[in-house]
């Protein structure tokens, strides 16, 4: 078989791709611009109708990603932590850099430190108020690894102690597991909302859906602050 | 609802520009720099597709974490592609 490059399939099949590629935009335009809510079928309609009665949670999407299906995130999560795991094992047999070669400047390490608390208060916001307003777990957990590579970019030296992430991880995913299990032993299924719903709008409503966002945001940040430290320092 | 359509219009042609940039340049930070840009204008149509949800997630992970972790293996690795042609 002759070897063709990638460069000249690409050459051959650009046209195709273009047309196909300007035509689902139309359709993505069309969708996002037309669309009446009133065109909704099926299960995503009972999701829009039955939400505010169901979990008293203002964000829809939380609602479905954490309350109708919760299972699934949970499924979710653990593809994260078996992701984390896998690179935390391929990278483990390689010794840490000690020393960084070229060191940042004093603006950058002295102003990096206050930053990291409020990006650290950002991603706590998100997760905290995830059924109330745009994001949640996910998004948080990531705001605040973000946090934590800048300090791995800034400082020199930084250490992250590899001993609270782990603890970290392994609680959330257990406070995770635990109010499944509670719902399973009160209602009779996984995952079953066993507290009281509230009022839709306030901070504690909706459930158990904000203990399941903040347990989910402190994964997170906490399987992504270890992924980023695990390859920040394999040596070259 | 103009303003919209200009800023969708304007979005989309940039990410063409950038993913073809990505493509064909061969040196891979401005690669990944290439494809942190289409992420970035993304999560912009995601807002505008009233999907605010999914626009911090790619603008958290697509154009901030995924980028820096490329960053890193380049930096372990080599920063310039090898010509195919020869």
């Amino acid at each position: 078989m002759k070897r063709v490059s990638l460069k000249k399939r690409f050459r051959v099949k650009n046209i195709f791709v273009f047309v196909v590629l300007v035509y689902l935009g139309f359709q993505m335009l069309s969708l996002g611009f037309l669309l009446d809510l009133k065109d909704v079928k099926g299960v995503a309609k009972y999701y829009l109708e039955n939400d505010i009665k169901d979990t008293q949670s203002a964000n829809v999407v939380t609602s479905i990603v954490v309350n109708y299906r919760g299972f699934d995130t949970l499924g979710e999560v653990t593809v994260l932590f078996l992701a984390a795991t896998g690179l935390g094992a391929i990278l483990s047999g390689y010794r840490k850099v000690k020393k960084q070669k070229i060191l940042a400047n004093t603006m950058l390490q002295y102003g990096s430190k206050p930053l990291l608390a409020i990006i650290i208060l950002f991603g706590a916001y998100i997760f905290i108020h995830g059924h109330l307003s745009p994001g949640g777990g996910f998004q948080g957990g990531t705001v605040i690894a973000t946090g934590f590579l800048l300090m791995l970019l800034a400082l020199e030296g930084y250490e992250i102690k590899h001993g609270y992430i782990k603890w970290t991880e392994s609680l959330a995913g257990l406070t995770f597991v635990t109010v499944g299990l509670f719902g399973l032993f009160l209602l009779g299924s996984f995952l079953a909302d066993f507290l009281p719903l509230g009022k839709v709008g306030n901070l504690f409503s909706s459930g158990v859906i904000p203990i399941i966002y903040v347990a989910v945001g402190f994964k997170v940040g906490s399987e992504l602050t270890g992924l980023l430290d695990n390859m920040m320092g394999v040596v070259e | 609802m103009a303003t919209l359509v200009i800023i969708t219009v304007l979005c989309v042609v940039l990410m063409v520009v950038a993913a073809w940039f990505a493509i064909r340049t061969s040196d891979l930070v401005s690669a990944v720099i290439g494809s942190s840009v289409v992420s970035l204008m993304a999560s912009v149509l995601f807002l505008i597709l009233h999907a605010p949800d999914v626009a911090m997630t790619e603008a958290a992970i697509g154009a901030g974490l995924s980028t820096f972790v490329f960053l890193i293996a380049i930096r372990k690795t080599e920063r310039y592609e090898k010509d195919e042609e020869q």
